[in-house]
């Protein structure tokens, strides 16, 4: 193993300073993006930071149910994030989202830690936190994606919706392509990425092993399994939440309860509209 | 009068505006026996479409119930009610493929898996409608909105509806399409003896010529 670099916080700052270059661009061009690019300059170094004490806090008391906890927080804050990101809303989308993140990623994770990389003890931090997030964060995507494209689906194909319904269709038949469009949508970032990773980009857990002088057939190995953990987990995710958004927007009777989409604009910036 | 006699029998029919809301639907009864050929007047926004919906069940009524044959619709009857009771939307939207690709749509759905779906009728349908067979292979994105509602009636004709709920079902043909589109829906009336129709309209000519008694929707209700 080559031996690995630790960085020292002068190394860190003068990163920081190229940002500043980004900064004379925005000035120099008016583009107004200066401010905003301090703020996320601050907020990255902030947020990093505060994970980096927790991880730290929980790696030293190595206690299952400190893990546990971290991972429930991560998960339902990728939950609340993924309804937030979708434009459409109607009563239920919190505890669908929620759930379907819940359950599909803490599913693939348990694979991954119980079977595949079979880690011991199934807690250790080391792995569990840094498997569940980045599935959670890919399945967000997909959640957020298709949940966004199942409402804008049935808001614009409305017509088209009763209509089948009026002649004979079962809801199933009726929202097939609007339930079949939100899942497509929601896989395809992940499928893309599948497509061309290693040709366009590296991938981060896989740059971050080589860094870390990790053998690159092992870092190989590693991220395949988790390309796979994260398709599998973010199409269990989104396909979890477009039924369950289904099963709240059509009843027994085959009614489509289209007065129970709303747009999440006109919610949360009413006073604008 | 018996039940069974009446199909379609709609008792104490209501709809509000949402759960604590006015009520924009109250009262309603109705009863549509054999050959019954009913239009109803009304100003805009009377609620003459939200009966048909809701006669339909394509909503969910707040008050009252709809009784097919006797028995309460609900549940996994729906479907096939609907079938048998087909509701035409006033600005039908199709889709985006073609003519024949709409026609054929409704097949496909498990309820009518065991028709079989033939050109050559829909071809005669439009042929009485003055359309020449070229129509079929129409491009949706090119159809007028009396076109549309044209189609939105073949396809509705071909799966053999027992009674129509025609929403202004003329509203965007011209005079001589109108006719002919009200002799396609008599033609279909007269082929079996316990079909009827419910028939949305405004013009009082159209009236006398499609009915044999009018109803009159004022403010949710129904006299």
């Amino acid at each position: 193993m080559e031996p690995y670099i630790e960085l020292s916080y002068l190394k860190v700052a003068i990163a920081a300073s190229l940002l500043l270059l980004n900064g004379a661009i925005s000035i120099f061009l008016r583009l107004g993006l200066e401010r905003r690019l301090m703020i996320a300059g601050i907020r990255t170094v902030i947020q990093l930071l505060l994970v980096g004490l927790v991880l730290e806090w929980v790696f030293a008391v190595d206690r299952w149910f400190l893990v546990v906890a971290l991972l429930s927080l991560m998960s339902l804050v990728a939950g609340v994030v993924a309804v937030r990101r979708s434009e459409r809303r109607f009563p239920g989308i919190w505890f669908n989202s929620i759930v379907s993140m819940w359950v599909s990623s803490w599913l693939i994770t348990g694979v991954a830690l119980f079977v595949i990389v079979d880690v011991e003890p199934w807690y250790s931090p080391q792995y569990a936190i840094p498997l569940l997030g980045m599935i959670l964060g890919n399945t967000l995507n997909g959640i957020s994606l298709g949940l966004d494209r199942l409402g804008e689906e049935l808001v614009s194909r409305r017509s088209e919706v009763e209509e089948l319904l009026a002649l004979g269709a079962r809801s199933w038949e009726a929202a097939r392509r609007a339930v079949r469009q939100a899942v497509r949508v929601g896989m395809t970032p992940i499928v893309n990425s599948m497509m061309v990773v290693g040709i366009v980009s590296l991938p981060g857990m896989m740059t971050g092993q080589l860094l870390a002088g990790v053998d690159p057939a092992e870092a190989v190995k590693y991220q395949v399994v988790i390309m796979f953990l994260i398709a599998s987990g973010t199409g269990l995710g989104t396909v979890a939440v477009v039924l369950l958004s289904y099963r709240r927007l059509f009843n027994s009777d085959h009614q489509f309860l289209y007065r129970l989409l709303s747009d999440s604009r006109s919610v949360d910036s009413g006073a604008r509209q | 009068m018996d039940d069974s006699t009446i199909p379609l029998v709609a008792h104490d029919l209501g709809r509000r505006k949402n759960a604590a809301g006015d009520w924009l639907l109250r009262d309603v009864e109705l009863e549509l026996g054999a050959n019954d050929r009913v239009a109803i007047q009304g100003p805009s926004g009377a609620g003459k479409t939200l009966l048909l919906r809701s006669l339909a069940l394509l909503d969910p009524i707040d008050s009252g119930s709809v009784s097919w044959n006797g028995a309460k619709v609900g549940g996994e009857g729906v479907p096939r009610y609907r079938g048998s009771v087909n509701y035409l939307h006033q600005t039908p939207a199709l889709g985006e493929t073609t003519v024949a690709a709409v026609l054929r749509r409704p097949f496909q759905l498990a309820l009518h898996r065991d028709r079989e779906w033939r050109e050559e009728r829909a071809r005669d349908l439009f042929a009485e409608l003055g359309r020449e067979s070229s129509f079929l292979n129409k491009d949706l994105r090119d159809l007028s909105g009396g076109e549309r509602q044209l189609t939105a009636l073949v396809r509705a004709l071909l799966l053999d509806p027992q009674i129509l709920l025609l929403d202004e079902p003329t509203s965007a043909l011209d005079a001589s399409t109108t006719l002919l589109a009200e002799a396609l829906v008599q033609r279909w009336l007269g082929e079996r003896p316990q079909r009827a129709y419910l028939w949305v309209c405004h013009d009082d000519d159209q009236r006398r010529r499609v009915s044999d008694r009018n109803l009159t929707m004022a403010a949710g209700r129904l006299s």
